[in-house]
């Protein structure tokens, strides 16, 4: 089936699979975006417990995630891990570091002898869900702005900047700084958003309810104010195409915008997905008592689907996923940074499997979370965060 | 070719991946093995009924949830380290070791991060049987984590089912199916596995023991010794097997890896195994000259026999390898050198033609690539291309010697530790041998050593390939500032080691509370 493909569908297959995994780890960054509400949230030890446990309960999601769009990239476009991990060295550390400490923040949270105490671990909850999402938003944000990295003759890739990655956040000499971290903080603020509707619809408990509307009225504006900072920027500056006869690559004016335009599809996704996000946020705030606990499920697509199209957008319709503003002949593209025809074709077999994960991932999540987050669950004994 | 990398980027590099897989494989072991025996004691009690096994299985899960996590943790630095320290060694290879990676994630840390969450709180949630089915599919998708991985790392190794495009300047899969069940990466993950399984039901013994001994709890560690040495027993069986076959690999595919391993400078016939073996002075900088034992004790032809299950067989030495042996069709590394840098300058030329539009010449030199006389001949030995020296070639003997020993003859302590545990529970005098009680709680520490031991082997006894003679660890280094990764270094060996002390804390409260059961003594 696979083989019959030429390499270039392929490479876009494996693009739409990257998405996909990238709009779905953003979805699942709710786990973050509520780990930064546990005190704002919870007020009470009780109230704080719920909610972690909530949370806890699905952060491995968030995590396997993360790894497996980390693997199926080095699968799929291994320059680009040889570019970007290599070379944005801080950026991809303090992200590592970051779900690191959060990782075991749950399970030892409230263990008594914990060696580093409860308030601790966290303040690592806190700090991966701020930091983590920050930088994630800011490095994606570099698939349309540009990073500074050389490729040689025989691929081996050098990034040219001492910081290494650092400047693509805290060069502020440099306008394209503030579009990466508008995206950083626009998937800062709807992850928190997402959070709450999460909250919302997994705990049983009107004072945490009613907070949770408050907090996610507070963090619309923002996220709304960033994230259209970021999509404007992206729509009217020049962008980085390349000519798929001989793989040069230059900048084109409106680029991204003209990507949209000229593959309607993906607008439509793009469009649907903010409607969605929207709609559910006005929903929540006018029609709170019917609404609060489905949010969550418009909400959540609508994000996925804003974000893979964003990055179909970034990698389709010949242009450059991870352009080099060092040089423009540097820049990756799904064509030149991906992996060989057998590998793809191998591994598009292996994707099959993805709508398998998906069912039991449903399945699983749903036998779980059939009865809502209360006290009283709290107070039983058996595995708690 | 290699007077620009920077050795110290490359040590600490090293230095730091190793730290990683060190402090990574603190934990996974025993979240291979545990999850198995937790799944065969909640199988007894779902076939019994029985709560107090409910209880034992409950026990172990809770410290299965504390090591879990942890060792996740490690885990996403570990793969992601590939791309931020090893960036050469990402391009040439991703092509291929991607792939398992990839396959990992979707097959088997879905299956395990899923399941995870029903075997911690789906025990009032979902039916018995579904809960079940969670546990034994955490363990299952556990194992399957460590398949993928360890056939990347196997293809390390013994990198087999592949071609080089010079055009991409890497290397590129062209059999899976080679890649996926090379003997090589068969052995790997059984023998690798199987060790996860043997250290779990030595921690079980352990704890269990430490109950004992305080004679509290006494049905649950009856039971779960029980459980713990019938499975350690099996599994240590198969342990041996599969480290008999890849002893018998490694001969066959690193023969350098093989010689050191055994402190074997001098190739011979019937060579004798070296039992216990102790070296006169620190190995290094003379190596390959010759160090002395300062003694040992040796089993005749064993090593012969090890290796090519022939006890007339002639194993070759360290410097067999290094300065070849005619007599044994064995080529010397300066021959392989040579033939390296002839493979690299083939491939500069290609490129220098092809920047040079010179296609006619471009092709003629592209089709070398695919020549299996100069695959043969030339392209199997281009990573000899980055070195000039031979001796650089040689890998620390010391450290491969006794890292292998010491697995060995712990190996050995735990079989017979497994086989006397059950007898005695048999006989039902365990509880009264309270010296074998406190040597089963101290094998906890030895049986790490020992599971670090196979690692310190398998890796530094590669050394100096990261793929075996295709890519020197040198030239696999990403080109960032030494600074950098010394600061890396550090923040990991703080963070890691705090996590490392917060889990044993938690762990050590977590047994002293004991589980609770009603099963008295």
């Amino acid at each position: 089936m696979f083989e019959n493909l030429s390499h270039l569908a392929l490479q876009h297959y494996w693009w739409i699979i990257i998405s996909l995994l990238g709009s779905l780890l953003v979805f699942l960054l709710f786990v973050q975006g509520g780990q930064t509400l546990i005190y704002r949230l919870g007020r009470t030890e009780q109230e704080r417990t719920m909610i972690v446990n909530a949370l806890g309960r699905k952060w491995e999601f968030t995590f396997t995630t993360l790894v497996t769009f980390g693997g199926a990239f080095f699968a799929s476009f291994p320059l680009f891990y040889a570019a970007s991990f290599g070379g944005a060295y801080w950026v991809w550390m303090i992200i590592l570091v970051a779900f690191v400490i959060q990782a075991v923040s749950f399970e030892f949270r409230t263990k008594p002898n914990n060696f580093l105490g409860q308030k601790t671990y966290e303040t690592f909850l806190f700090v991966n869900g701020m930091v983590g999402t920050i930088f994630l938003g800011t490095a994606v944000a570099t698939f349309f702005t540009g990073s500074p990295f050389f490729v040689s003759e025989m691929n081996f890739s050098q990034w040219k900047s001492p910081f290494h990655g650092l400047e693509l956040a805290l060069d502020f000499g440099r306008y394209a700084t503030y579009i990466n971290l508008s995206l950083g903080l626009a998937v800062f603020f709807l992850a928190r958003i997402l959070g709450t509707l999460f909250l919302l619809n997994n705990i049983d408990d009107a004072i945490i309810n009613k907070r949770g509307l408050h907090v996610m009225l507070k963090n619309t504006l923002p996220f709304l104010f960033f994230f259209l900072f970021f999509l404007v920027n992206i729509l009217v500056r020049k962008g980085f195409a390349y000519d798929p006869a001989t793989g040069t690559v230059y900048l084109e004016p409106f680029k991204y915008l003209k990507n949209l335009l000229e593959m309607p599809v993906v607008l439509v996704i793009f469009l649907t997905g903010l409607v969605l996000v929207l709609i559910s946020l006005y929903k929540t705030w006018k029609s709170f008592d019917t609404f609060h606990s489905k949010a969550i499920w418009l909400a959540g697509p609508g994000a996925v689907m804003v974000v893979f199209a964003l990055l179909l957008t970034a990698g389709f319709n010949n242009t450059s996923f991870y352009p080099s503003t060092y040089d423009l002949q540097s820049s990756l593209t799904i064509q030149n940074a991906s992996s060989s025809k057998y590998t793809l074709t191998a591994m598009s077999y292996v994707s099959l499997m993805v709508p398998f994960v998906f069912a039991y991932i449903w399945y699983a999540w749903r036998a779980i979370s059939r009865k809502k987050i209360d006290k009283e669950e709290m107070e039983e004994e058996g595995h708690k965060y | 070719m290699i007077e620009s990398i920077d050795i110290g980027l490359v040590n600490w590099s090293r230095a730091q991946f190793g730290l990683t897989a060190m402090y990574h494989w603190l934990f996974v072991p025993l979240t291979l093995g545990l999850a198995f025996i937790m799944a065969i004691m909640e199988t007894i009690y779902v076939k019994t009924g029985d709560e107090h096994w409910k209880k034992v299985t409950r026990f172990w899960m809770k410290l299965f949830g504390i090591n879990f996590a942890i060792g996740v943790a490690t885990g996403l630095i570990l793969e992601f380290e590939f791309g931020t320290n090893w960036s050469n060694y990402s391009w040439f290879v991703g092509d291929i070791f991607g792939a398992p990676l990839a396959v990992e994630g979707i097959m088997a840390f879905f299956l395990e991060s899923t399941f995870v969450a029903v075997m911690f709180f789906g025990w009032n949630k979902v039916s018995k049987k579904f809960h079940l089915a969670s546990t034994w599919l955490v363990a299952v998708g556990a194992s399957l984590s460590a398949l993928w991985i360890l056939v990347a790392n196997a293809w390390m190794q013994n990198p087999v089912g592949m071609r080089f495009n010079p055009d991409t300047a890497r290397n590129e899969m062209v059999d899976f199916w080679a890649v996926l069940f090379s003997p090589t990466a068969i052995n790997k993950f059984l023998h690798t596995v199987t060790s996860g399984y043997v250290l779990a039901a030595v921690f079980v013994i352990g704890i269990s023991a430490w109950f004992m001994l305080k004679n509290r709890e006494m049905l649950f560690a009856k039971r779960s010794m029980l459980i713990a040495s019938i499975f350690g027993l099996v599994m240590g069986a198969f342990l041996i097997l599969t480290g008999d076959e890849s002893a018998r690999e490694v001969a066959r595919v690193q023969p350098m890896k093989f010689a050191a391993m055994e402190g074997l400078y001098e190739g011979r016939r019937n060579a004798p195994l070296v039992a216990i073996g102790l070296f006169a002075r620190p190995q290094d900088p003379d190596h390959p000259k010759q160090q002395e034992f300062l003694f040992k004790i040796e089993i005749p032809n064993m090593l012969s026999y090890m290796a090519f299950l022939d006890p007339n067989a002639f194993v070759p030495g360290i410097r067999d390898l290094v300065q070849g042996n005619e007599k044994h069709n064995i080529m010397s590394y300066s021959e392989k050198i040579e033939r390296g840098k002839i493979a690299i300058q083939t491939l500069k030329d290609y490129k220098q033609a092809v920047s040079e539009k010179n296609t006619e010449k471009a092709a003629l030199l592209a089709a070398q690539f695919d020549d299996a006389d100069f695959i043969d001949n030339y392209f199997r030995y281009f990573g000899y291309g980055f070195y000039d020296d031979p001796i650089a070639l040689v890998p620390g003997v010391p450290v491969s010697f006794y890292s292998f020993h010491v697995m060995v003859i712990l190996g050995v302590h735990f079989m017979i530790l497994f086989a006397l545990v059950l007898f005695l529970l048999f006989r039902n005098t365990l509880h009264t041998k309270r010296w074998i009680l406190w040597v089963a709680l101290f094998t906890i520490p030895l049986v790490y050593i020992a599971s670090m031991a196979g690692w310190m082997l398998a890796e530094f006894g590669r050394q100096p390939w990261v793929i075996q003679d295709l890519m020197p660890t040198i030239a696999a280094v990403s080109r960032i500032d030494k600074s950098a990764v010394q600061i890396t270094f550090w923040l990991f060996v703080v963070l890691f080691t705090a996590l490392l002390i917060a889990e044993i804390k938690i762990m050590a409260t977590q047994i002293r509370k004991g589980p609770k059961t009603e099963g008295g003594n």
